[in-house]
């Protein structure tokens, strides 16, 4: 049984991937607990001081929604990005696994869902140093709070899948600077996590909704705050069917180039 | 002797190259199998297609007596795959490799760590199963890509250029067990430019050159048909060299080939002696050899380089 050519047997890949993370433990593990809680210190107590958002929110609280959706797509598209590149084309990784039964299609779709888990993985230790700071700052409203992780697996796979469809047609290491310049940065910095959107200029705004990264903050906001609405509806159905379409452009594109 | 890959018309293109150009060959069950040729002739994309890696564009392929177009899977789980290039987990221990690998097959872990065992021991690399492969030296990865191959028990073992690189302890090391595995029933396909190695190991091969097949038959056959048992090899100066063409082109049946500063001279055993006596005068730089499969592997492709 397979979708999109994408087997049970990905999950070997998922195995793999995570094998030689438990095997390097140490340099995987200690950057994303040390990550979020120096973000959360830095930007909300230490910036947070100097900004007044309006109303009675402190921006600590309204800058954590918006870390958990930041931090989980850098670590899902690095995963896919860099790291994929460098199993691709440097360990010959790719190669010695559709040497097996596994096709092309189990292998990215394995890689992507390890990106995804990354990404959830971050988005654990967000949630962890935000309980942290709670008592303190009340970061965290609602229960609903917890949403977040499973929440996170969807939205790696997207994240996952943007930078894997990049991989397909990467020529070079040092050619994702353009991931970094025109994907990433423009996300990081305009998808709505460190401000509100609507303080941005009329046409800034109209492009901030055409970033994936913008609806991710909207929906995170939701469920840390405890006040969904039915526009939250909107932003879940443009993550769900950019997820959809990137992962199948990431196979596409991933079958032309390794197949020959 | 029952078939176990069979190529029709077997064509292989990239864009407007022709890399494969409708080949046919059969390999029986226990058979070892050769694909000679220079670089460009065809035989990584062969290599490939058999793999189930890349498609074939036309013709017929089938492994196991299952198409590869339609099949890949299945006839993945049967091959023991020796790729030219050495692609282990780098940051993962010899055992580690073994075990990921087996994974990919659906081998149950206690069942892949008893097979991991019994291949190192024949690779002779069991004391160094906890080493990180990164820091093994490049004929013991090269070992434990063989190792790796034999993890799912395959039927057919395929190695393209299985021992480029190797010095020759552990290349003959390689014959050797390969030649163990090929006893225990283990149909071989490999692919080489090395000649001695396709004399060590294949009972038939076939020589190919820009994508076609140009001779087939078993190494002794083809030397027999293409040099005959010996070959007379003169290394002269300019003026030496004419004057000894002329007195071996008195003789009829012998072929010369002359390539910059040598002659080869091919024909019938039994001519060699009176010719020997006559070349007395040029000493040492007359030798009288053995045939060898480079001898027709040179004569078919050419001496020339193809790229």
């Amino acid at each position: 049984m397979s979708v999109m050519g994408v087997s049970y047997r990905s999950y070997r890949v998922w195995q793999r991937n995570r094998d030689v993370v438990f095997k390097l433990w140490i340099a995987e593990l200690a950057p994303p607990i040390l990550g979020p809680i120096m973000v959360i210190t830095a930007l909300g107590l230490g910036l947070g001081g100097f900004v007044e958002l309006g109303g009675d929110q402190d921006y600590i609280e309204f800058l954590t929604p918006g870390l958990l959706a930041l931090f989980p797509m850098l670590w899902a598209m690095f995963d896919c990005g860099w790291g994929a590149y460098g199993r691709m084309n440097m360990q010959g990784i790719y190669d010695a696994v559709v040497a097996t039964p596994l096709n092309v299609e189990d292998v990215i779709a394995g890689e992507i869902f390890w990106g995804a888990t990354r990404g959830t993985f971050q988005a654990v230790h967000i949630l962890i140093a935000a309980l942290m700071f709670t008592p303190a700052y009340g970061l965290i409203d609602s229960p609903l709070a917890v949403l977040v992780i499973p929440f996170s697996l969807l939205y790696g796979v997207l994240f996952g899948a943007m930078a894997m469809s990049y991989t397909s047609i990467a020529p070079s290491m040092s050619s994702y600077n353009f991931l970094w310049a025109f994907v990433i940065n423009p996300m990081f910095w305009f998808g709505g996590a460190f401000y509100p959107t609507d303080r941005l200029p009329d046409w800034a705004q109209v492009l901030a909704q055409f970033i994936p990264l913008t609806h991710v903050v909207e929906i995170n906001r939701g469920l840390i705050e405890g006040e969904m609405h039915w526009s939250h509806l909107g932003n879940l159905a443009v993550v769900a069917a950019l997820t959809v379409a990137l992962f199948a452009l990431a196979l596409w594109s991933m079958r032309r180039r390794l197949v020959k | 002797m029952s078939e176990i890959i069979r190529a029709r018309s077997l064509l292989k293109r990239f864009g407007d190259l022709i890399a494969v150009d409708g080949i046919d060959f059969s390999v029986g069950e226990g058979e070892c199998f050769g694909l000679l040729g220079p670089n460009g002739a065809g035989k990584t994309s062969t290599f490939k297609m058999i793999t189930c890696v890349s498609p074939p564009t036309a013709g017929e392929l089938l492994v196991g007596g299952m198409d590869v177009m339609t099949e890949g899977r299945r006839i993945k789980a049967t091959l023991g795959v020796v790729p030219q290039e050495e692609n282990l987990d780098p940051d993962l221990s010899v055992l580690q490799n073994l075990a990921v690998y087996a994974r990919y097959f659906d081998i149950p872990a206690s069942e892949a760590r008893r097979r991991a065992e019994e291949v190192l021991d024949l690779f002779q690399l069991l004391d160094r199963r906890n080493e990180i492969v990164d820091n093994l030296s490049g004929g013991m990865k090269r070992r434990l890509i063989f190792a790796r191959a034999l993890i799912n028990q395959p039927k057919i073992m395929v190695l393209d250029e299985p021992t480029t690189g190797l010095d020759p302890q552990a290349r003959h090391l390689v014959w050797r067990k390969l030649r163990l595995l090929r006893e225990q029933g283990i149909t071989m396909l490999l692919t080489t430019h090395y000649m001695e190695e396709a004399a060590h190991l294949c009972n038939r091969l076939v020589v190919m050159h820009v994508g076609r097949i140009l001779a087939e038959g078993s190494p002794d056959e083809l030397i027999r048909q293409y040099v005959g048992d010996q070959v007379l090899e003169l290394r002269l100066t300019d003026g030496q060299r004419q004057e000894a063409v002329a007195l071996l082109q008195r003789h009829d049946g012998v072929r010369l080939e002359e390539v910059e500063d040598s002659i080869y001279a091919f024909g019938p055993a039994q001519q060699w002696q009176p010719i020997l006596d006559m070349l007395t005068p040029f000493g040492k730089a007359v030798r009288l050899r053995e045939a060898t499969l480079e001898d027709v592997f040179l004569q078919l492709t050419g001496r020339g380089l193809s790229e």
